[in-house]
């Protein structure tokens, strides 16, 4: 049965208070969920009292500040911070996005409450564990399968056929669709979550691609695929703007024009 | 206890069942199927209460009106069984729990479906 509270020792306990440095006059709260599997205790929330006047706009600005001067203990990825990596996703203001490319003033409400991605193991504090994530865009083999022989160049593609890719080449891979979506928190293990399938439709759709219908067959699964019942929090949270959802429903049009 | 399979064994699972294309087109077929069967079915039991029992068993007596009520009832509970395997699947992970709520729901839909029909074709065709 599907667990909707969490148990016993996931239970999330009210943590530490980090109060603003003296002399701060414009401070904003941010709740934080803090957890170490390695430890004994429950996961917690901290919160912190941030002096918004010496802190950058964006939410991966405060989260360094935090951790450069108000507790180093903090975990959490990041790299690019320009949104082009996809590492610092996780769950702000109730919503997954990225930290960089999300500013703390357009989180509603009075405090700003950060979590790692929803329902994935977490490795600690705010970085989950990404294993079967990647395994699940690994299995759908995202690379150019063909048998013709290689031609002497490259293998060329019409500027209309290349279109066809755009809205899907641009996912970093950073899993705020399919930790936001409730059939992939349900059935993880059986399900690969929007973000698999938006790559494994780049691939159905690219022209040079000579695997289309063993693509189709690894896919057509009444779990792998079709546990999408159009929720579409994946469209929604996309912080590249782009559409998983509508990608999952080519790959479905697809296998209906293979029988009709 | 330590699994050492690896993260794309787990991932690819048992492999692909190579189905499910045949049940998501049933779903929509029902749907579509059912958009206007519903309307007339409303239209109908607004007929029927507004007349008495023996006007109730002369109009499900035409063929017509028979034929259809069959197809709403029949189509109602294929499509209701659908549905709740649906949700069966997705929530529950237990085997056993899973393969006995899956028969309950065929077989109350097919009994629900069945006795449905024989009643209406009782009345159509015996004149209750």
């Amino acid at each position: 049965m599907v667990e909707f509270a969490l148990p016993k020792n996931s239970r999330v306990t009210r943590g530490r208070h980090y109060p603003a440095v003296e002399g701060a006059t414009r401070t904003k709260t941010f709740k934080v969920y803090r957890y170490d599997p390695e430890g004994t205790e429950n996961p917690r929330w901290d919160t912190y009292e941030v002096d918004l006047d010496k802190c950058g706009p964006m939410v991966l600005d405060v989260l360094f500040y935090i951790k450069n001067n108000m507790d180093p203990s903090l975990a959490f990825r990041r790299s690019c911070r320009e949104g082009v990596c996809g590492s610092c996703a996780m769950n702000i203001g109730g919503r997954n996005t990225l930290a960089c490319t999300h500013g703390w003033e357009e989180v509603p409400g009075k405090d700003v409450q950060i979590s790692p991605l929803p329902h994935m193991p977490v490795v600690k504090d705010l970085v989950p564990d990404m294993t079967l994530f990647y395994a699940q865009y690994a299995s759908i083999e995202p690379w150019l399968h063909t048998e013709t022989p290689e031609p002497q160049k490259e293998w060329v593609q019409s500027p209309e056929d290349r279109e066809k890719l755009d809205g899907l080449y641009e996912c970093i891979l950073c899993a705020c669709c399919s930790t936001s979506c409730p059939s992939y928190w349900w059935n993880q293990e059986k399900y690969l979550g929007p973000a698999a399938l938006l790559h494994a439709y780049r691939w159905l759709v690219d022209s040079r691609d000579e695997a289309t219908g063993d693509r189709l067959d690894y896919l057509e699964d009444p779990f792998k695929l079709y546990r999408c019942h159009t929720i579409m929090n994946c469209a929604q949270v996309c912080p590249k703007g782009l559409n998983p959802a509508k990608a999952i429903q080519e790959v479905k049009k697809m296998l209906v024009d293979r029988v009709v | 206890m330590v699994s050492y399979r690896t993260p794309l064994s787990r991932a690819r699972g048992l492999g692909s069942a190579k189905h499910g294309v045949g049940h998501w087109i049933s779903e929509r077929v029902s749907s579509v199927a059912l958009i206007p069967l519903t309307l007339w079915a409303v239209f109908g039991v607004l007929r029927l209460a507004a007349g008495d029992y023996d006007f109730a068993v002369a109009w499900i007596s035409e063929p017509l009106n028979a034929v259809l009520v069959v197809l709403t009832l029949g189509i109602s509970f294929w499509h209701m069984h659908s549905g709740f395997r649906v949700i069966i699947e997705d929530y529950i992970h237990i085997t056993l729990n899973k393969s006995a709520l899956l028969l309950i729901n065929l077989f109350v839909c097919v009994l629900a479906g069945a006795l449905a029909i024989f009643s209406i074709l009782k009345v159509a065709l015996g004149g209750a």
